[in-house]
């Protein structure tokens, strides 16, 4: 039902860190075949092998060049899925139903045997993160995994989402976003994680660590103690050795 | 936005057969038997076969009942139950003008109401998008598409006089929506740097798309093609929707030139249509470093 | 949950069965579980694969390639049987024949060849992980032409740390991540290593430490580094030696490490008339010598008790003896070092070069740390603690892929010893069977007798002239001029060279190519399109040039329709493999670790593990070693290899549950006829770990070198010196200055003489034929593909369809160019015509794409107008094999004077903005694939 829950027991959601994430898509691809072998309709590829390959994915890995005022250009990868949004607009304007916000955790879901392919969460979406499967003409988004992370067939440690399990710089981190305490609210409390698009008005729930400050190495004349000369004025190598070897 | 032929011939069609519905059932014109069942067939074939045209657009047709189920929620769910309502209470109404040459006043002013919500639900379904600023215009976009529902509607009900105000009113709102839509994108204050979140390091630009390929994202929300003629466009679009039917009905009548009029109207409307969705910039569009 | 909630299932079944292999989609060789399921029919498919928890390689982590492992397996490109080729060379048409039919064919090309001539054949293996067994073969068959593609990857990296200091980067070592506080990264291939270095800069970064990017491109780790150094490319020795420079005259180097474990103290002769300069002094046991502090005596390196002295000199016959030390800190503190002096053609300023050694220094020295653990070292002396360093480094083929390669990796890897920080905690830490330094590896074999097998290993490490690998005359034994005048020190041959040499017929020609693996007629050589038309050249009788060539590989890739005789591999899914302690092994710094691959399904094809049909085809050609006392066959396929085969007594591919007195032990042992069983119910590998306290200064650890020995990784303890100079590279130059009999043509006297410098040193490559060319042009491997084997995959294919040439931002203005347009790019050697894209976190000269996303058309199963063969590009076309004529008649080859390493890195270039082309150019007619097209939609799902 499309009527959002006033509130969700819990707040499950993704902390991606921008800082560390290094583009390499095991994320990305990591989905593409736990989704295709599990939850609902596989995501299917057309053209998979021709002139115009596209398939659907619920997570893919941008990149973005970021230049500022002063100094070298940085470039940053930018994975992006589902944010899972307290106000998801993608929920409200279903008109089946298909679309709900889950009301123990607050994922939100399509029910593809009620979706009608209508598309128009995917165009409430400000972010980009439903795709409409093209062979099976639902509606498909990420789920966070909701058939790993209470899986009683998995080991404990394995229920999380597949991109998280996979991530292999330690990018992605799960947990409940609405408890404080947790492990992601502490890592989003230290490292001033921020939401997307916060003028949307859509509360996401995942949250985005900002990159460290880049090019900060201190200038040399800070450094410069650490590579004070053994001897200050040139007295040849043998005055050097002297000295250096003074220090054995 | 992919200008979708579903959905502009959906959006023009449905309005212009909703809007001469809304006339009918008030009254307008009072007509009974042959020449009643005449109206109403235009309007029906408009608003249903829009309705129809608008199943194209979906993914899964057959399970296009369930769409009525959200009416708490969703405009598109509401639209769907006004449009049902509309349907049903006109064709009661039209039974009576046809069949019985009984006007049920009471039952026309109902239908006229749905036929009135469900343009007005339509237009909802696109004025509540803050993803997409041009169309989330609280009074413009759903005046735009009742202004242009009521004008349409006078026209093809023969109302010369309301349809000539009617089509002058539509133009300019018309032209409003588009003026005031040219600024909304800025105006919703959603940038690339508010997308990434990355502006406060420096100036943020799209360097590698995840993939290398197109995607579904891309082919719905991201259409560039055709847009440098917008101001053309327009410019062709309200000369057909306005200008011309309102000289044409200014000049002495005639079946011939009504005709080159509705015709005319219902070109500048399509154009506009889409325009209207050729236009629409979707904000995902940014992560991408596209709109 | 709310009534009007859908019920979902919370816990569906995973899978049916999980299968633990290792994983093939790059080199990495993570462990994966492959989850089977039933299909509708009943039989079990593979669904869905996910990184093993338990393997030391990943830890249950996996990149993109790794998951997408289903696509490759289930590839329309797969060969379905073995072939032999019906219409011309180039053309792909093949007739399907039967496995007889093919070895019969083969033996008969190759059976003439051993009875007579061994060297007509010419065996390279590509991105072989089985070279322990392939090259088996090879010497059984007795030529002396086999190598895998470590000629063209990265020699330089590898040779330079096995002379230096008995191992390198990747499989033989790896940073300590749980210590490290600065971790400095050189240009390297993703997948060199992959998973390992990603999850070590997230442990890295999740401590605050420092990553230090040094990259001409910003991207993926240099992305992430918190600082970014882009430098001119082929200058980082450069750079590394001005930081050597600024903490030689700082005094910021660790003297003590430098005295007890490397030459550093060692003397060496120092008189520029003895024939002899430049030598180590040895003792009578040929143990080098060093003067003790304790008695001011000379004294062998490794006597009990003894405190070598870094300055101490010794006279003796009338010549001078001085410690390495003192020649490195005459050449290092000299003014060329100075940052200022190399800044310019660094790209780098000085103070960013000062201000980074400083940090190095700072980090090294103020950030010390002393670990715990009591230890011997191989004189005896205990301590109580290890002191650590945690400063680490990291490269492979950034810095390798240049004609100065060797030289810039041996400053490298001397920068991590002047600091102290290789194998000690927070340092550079060695994986098992490393260190080894290169006397305890074999020297190269090329005694060749028709018949019988070669007189030992093909490749090895040279240790002088009298080592190199020349026939009577002087000319290269070997088809590729490994261990030539060309490149002494070339310990992995040079395969990029194998093809243009055996079409020249210098040193001579050849009657069979026998290639695995190794794309040579698309992205794995220089100089493409003569390659191709070296394939398909004929001679004044119509006959090739190359007349046989025999290729396996598991996909229609483009080097098939090349080839005369196709052997059809398998996928990686439906075949056994060894990752070998006698290969390239798994193992971490605190663990000795080997792996298997196994059929976790069986091939639907006519295809075999190509390791297998070695087996049977050995058995055809009765080579020793392959057949029985009785003429049968030995192996009955890989397996059986892996299982029965024993390279010395009680030491086999496996070191995992061998067979022993009691019962099952590990290391040494017998056979175990249900090893491969052991194997897979541990996940596929085995793991020993090194015990705390032997697992760090594993070269000069008594605890560490008797737990290899037990292991069977070492005979007897070998500790050793590092050797910042490497003695045999002097021997070269002696030679090439007139000393002993074995002489260099006159021609390369000089070359010899500067480019082997026994200590490193960094010099411009050859510029000859440049002129006009001042673009640096470079090609970087994507992480979510591996060389071509990507595009074969639907789903990797989608993230890299094609591939535009990254241009600076000053270039893309300067040439009017913006993103989308096409420019023509010229080297001196061709020309391409290509779509660009500006980048501005680029050197601001040096332009780059994605290397290997090009396509022949009609390869790989994909349409014709697929965008890798429309659109995408390969850079090799303007990269020749040969360097520009120099007018003495004789063109050089485009790879390092020391190890023979390919120069693909050199490559300069210009660029002209053009009107856009139908397609990228140049452009190839289609091949005919011998496979079909693949499906026109995918909706992948096993277990409806």
């Amino acid at each position: 039902m499309t009527i959002l829950p006033e509130s969700t027991d819990k707040k499950l959601g993704l902390v991606i860190d921008l800082d560390t994430c290094v583009g390499c898509h095991a994320c990305v691809i990591s989905c593409k075949g736990w989704n295709t072998e599990n939850y609902g309709a596989p995501l299917s590829d057309q053209d998979a092998y021709g002139a115009n390959p596209s398939g659907t994915f619920l997570n893919r890995v941008h990149s973005y060049e970021v230049q500022p005022a002063e100094g070298e250009a940085q470039l940053i990868h930018f994975p992006k899925s589902c944010l899972h949004c307290e106000d998801a607009p993608c929920v409200t304007v279903c008109p089946t139903g298909a679309s709900y916000k889950r009301v123990e955790d607050g994922i939100v879901l399509v029910n593809e045997s009620d979706c009608i392919g209508c598309g128009l969460c995917a165009w409430a979406c400000p972010y980009g993160a439903r795709e409409m499967d093209q062979e099976e003409n639902v509606m498909k988004k990420c789920t966070l995994c909701v058939d790993r992370i209470y899986n009683e067939n998995l080991p404990e440690v394995d229920r999380v989402p597949s991109c998280v399990r996979t991530c292999p710089a330690g990018a992605r981190h799960f947990g409940d976003l609405g408890d404080p305490d947790s492990e992601v609210s502490q890592l989003v409390a230290e490292r001033g994680g921020v939401d997307l698009m916060p003028e949307q008005g859509t509360k996401p729930v995942n949250k985005y660590l900002p990159p460290r400050p880049k090019d900060a190495l201190p200038e040399f004349d800070v450094l410069a103690p650490f590579l004070e000369p053994v001897i200050a004025e040139p007295k040849g190598f043998l005055g050097w050795l002297d000295k250096a070897l003074e220090k054995i | 936005m992919h200008p979708a032929p579903s959905v502009i011939i959906f959006t023009t069609f449905s309005g212009l057969g909703f809007g001469l519905l809304i006339w009918l059932g008030l009254g307008y014109p009072s007509v009974t038997g042959w020449s009643a069942f005449a109206f109403f067939a235009i309007a029906y074939i408009m608003a249903v076969g829009g309705l129809m045209a608008s199943t194209f657009h979906l993914g899964r047709p057959e399970r296009a009942m369930k769409a009525f189920t959200q009416w708490r929620s969703s405009w598109l769910s509401r639209e769907g139950i006004c449009a049902v309502l509309a349907l049903i209470v006109m064709a009661l109404y039209g039974a009576g003008l046809v069949f019985f040459s009984q006007q049920w006043t009471l039952l026309g002013w109902t239908g006229a109401l749905f036929s009135l919500l469900t343009v007005f639900t339509t237009s909802m379904i696109y004025t509540q998008l803050k993803s997409i600023p041009r169309w989330n215009q609280t009074i413009l976009t759903p005046a735009n598409f009742i202004s242009l529902s009521l004008a349409g509607g006078a026209l093809l009900a023969g109302q010369v006089t309301a349809a000539s105000f009617l089509l002058l009113i539509a133009g300019l709102i018309q032209m409003a929506t588009w003026l005031v839509g040219d600024t909304r994108f800025e105006q919703a204050g959603t940038d690339m740097a508010s997308a990434t979140q990355l502006g406060n390091i420096g100036q943020v630009r799209a360097f590698e798309p995840p993939h290398t390929g197109t995607n579904y994202l891309l082919r719905e929300f991201v259409h560039v093609v055709g847009r440098k003629h917008a101001q053309k466009l327009r410019v062709i679009s309200i000369i057909l929707m306005a200008a011309l039917p309102v000289i044409l009905l200014l000049m002495p009548f005639s079946h011939f030139l009504a005709l080159i009029a509705v015709v005319a109207h219902i070109a500048g409307v399509l154009v506009a249509r889409w325009l209207f969705f050729a236009q629409a910039e979707h904000v995902v569009g940014l992560y991408y470093g596209q709109r | 949950m709310p009534k009007d909630q859908p019920e979902i299932d919370l816990s569906p079944k995973v899978s049916d069965e999980i299968r633990k292999t290792t994983c093939y989609m790059c080199a990495c060789r993570c462990g994966i579980n492959v989850h089977m399921k039933k299909d509708p029919l009943g039989d079990l498919k593979v669904a869905y694969i996910e990184g093993n928890r338990d393997h030391p390689v990943n830890q249950g982590v996996l990149c993109a390639k790794g998951s997408a492992g289903i696509m490759q397996h289930n590839a329309p490109s797969r060969l379905k049987s073995p072939m032999k080729r019906v219409g011309p060379r180039g053309s792909g048409e093949f007739e399907e024949i039967s496995w007889d039919e093919a070895y019969e064919i083969a033996a008969k090309w190759l059976k003439p060849i051993r009875e007579t001539n061994p060297e007509k054949l010419a065996f390279f293996t590509g991105r072989d992980q089985s070279q322990s067994f392939t090259s088996l073969w090879a010497q059984a068959f007795g030529t002396p032409n086999y190598a895998a593609h470590g000629g063209f990857c990265s020699v330089n990296m590898a040779a330079a740390g096995i002379y230096t200091m008995g191992g390198a980067f990747w499989e033989f070592g790896q940073p300590d991540w749980d210590h490290t506080k600065l971790f400095m990264l050189f240009g390297v291939a993703e997948d060199h290593d992959s998973n390992p270095i990603k999850m070590g800069i997230g442990k890295i970064k999740k401590r605050g430490a420092r990553v230090i990017g040094v990259n001409p491109i910003r991207t993926g780790y240099n992305a992430v580094a918190d600082d970014w150094v882009g430098i001119t490319p082929g200058t980082d020795g450069l750079f590394i030696l001005s930081m050597v420079h600024c903490l030689m005259k700082a005094g910021k180097i660790d003297l003590h490490y430098l005295a007890q474990y490397t030459d550093a103290p060692v003397l060496i002769n120092s008189d520029p008339k003895s024939p002899e300069y430049g030598l180590y002094l040895r003792d009578g046991n040929g143990k080098q010598l060093v003067v003790d502090r304790n008695t001011g005596k000379l004294a062998a390196f490794d006597s009990p008790g003894v405190r070598p002295d870094l300055s101490g000199t010794h006279r003796a016959k009338g010549v001078t003896h001085v410690p390495v030390f003192h020649k490195m800190a005459e050449m290092y503190l000299s003014d060329e070092y100075a940052p200022e002096a190399v800044a310019e053609r660094c790209g780098i300023p000085a103070k960013r070069i000062r201000a980074i050694a400083a940090e190095i220094a700072r980090v090294a020295f103020e950030e010390a740390f002393e670990l715990d653990h009591a230890w011997t070292d191989f004189r005896g002396e205990k301590h109580e603690k290890m002191t650590g360093r945690p400063v680490s480094f990291h490269s492979m083929r950034g810095i390798s892929a240049h004609a100065n390669g060797f030289q810039t990796c041996r400053a490298l890897h001397m920068l991590q010893i002047l600091l102290g920080t290789v194998e000690v905690p927070g340092g550079f830490r060695f994986k098992p069977p490393y260190p080894k330094p290169a006397t305890a590896h074999p020297k190269p074999h090329v005694g060749m007798t028709p018949g019988a097998p070669l007189n030992g290993p093909h490749l090895g490490f040279v240790h002088g002239p009298e080592d190199l690998a020349l026939k009577a005359d002087g000319s290269a034994a070997r088809i590729d001029k490994a261990f030539t005048w060309d490149n002494p020190m070339s310990s992995h041959g040079l395969m990029h060279m194998v093809i243009s040499n055996a079409h020249a017929g210098d040193p001579y020609k050849i009657d069979t190519l026998f290639m695995y693996m190794a794309n040579m007629s698309w992205n794995s050589s220089m100089n493409t399109s003569g390659v191709m038309e070296m394939l398909t050249d004929k001679d004044e009788n119509d006959n090739y040039v190359i007349p046989h060539i025999i290729y396996s590989d598991a996909y229609s890739s483009e080097m098939v329709a090349y080839s005369d005789l196709i052997l059809p591999d398998t996928t990686y899914l439906e075949r056994h493999d060894c990752i070998s302690l006698l290969d390239r092994p798994i193992c971490e710094a605190d663990a000795a670790a080997d792996a298997i691959r196994w059929p976790v399904v069986e091939p639907d094809r006519n295809v075999k593990g190509f390791q297998s049909a070695l087996c049977d085809l050995g058995a055809k050609l009765g080579l020793p070693g392959f057949v029985n006392d009785d003429g049968t066959q030995k192996y009955a396929d890989y397996a059986d290899y892996i299982v029965t085969h024993e390279r010395r007594p009680g030491i086999g591919p496996l070191a995992g549950w061998r067979m022993g007195e009691t019962g099952l032990q590990n290391g040494r042992g017998a056979p175990n006829e249900g090893q491969l069983d052991s194997y897979i119910s541990n996940g596929g590998f085995f793991v020993e770990h090194i015990p705390d306290g032997a697992n760090y200064y594993k070269p000069w650890n008594q605890a560490y070198q008797s737990w290899a020995v037990d292991m069977g990784l070492y005979d007897s303890p070998q500790p050793y010196l590092f050797s910042l100079y490497v003695e045999p590279m002097r021997k070269f130059q002696l030679a090439a200055e007139g000393h002993g009999d074995i002489q260099p043509p006159d021609h390369l006297r000089a070359r010899i003489k500067a480019t082997m410098s026994p200590l490193p040193i960094w010099y411009e490559t050859d510029q000859q034929g440049n002129e006009g060319f001042t673009i640096n042009a470079l090609t970087q491997r994507p992480m979510a593909m591996y060389h071509s084997w990507g595009s074969q995959n639907a789903w990797l294919r989608q993230l890299h369809g094609r591939n535009p040439m990254y241009l600076p931002t000053r270039l893309m203005r300067e040439n009017g160019l913006s993103d989308g347009d096409w420019a023509r790019i010229t080297s001196p050697h061709g020309e391409i015509t290509v779509p660009v894209m500006e980048m501005a976190a680029l050197n601001e000269n040096t332009i780059w794409t994605w290397n290997a996303i090009g396509k022949r058309k009609g390869a790989w199963a994909l349409d014709a107008d697929a965008p890798e063969a429309t659109k995408g590009f390969l850079l090799n076309h303007l990269i020749h094999e040969l360097l520009p004529a120099k007018g003495d008649g004789m063109r050089w080859s485009n790879s390092d004077p020391i190890t023979g390493q390919a120069a693909w890195f050199d490559l300069k270039v210009r660029i002209e903005k053009t009107t856009a082309p139908k397609e990228s150019r140049p452009e190839y007619p289609p091949l005919k694939s011998p496979v079909g097209k693949g499906p026109k939609d995918l909706a992948w799902k096993v277990g409806k």
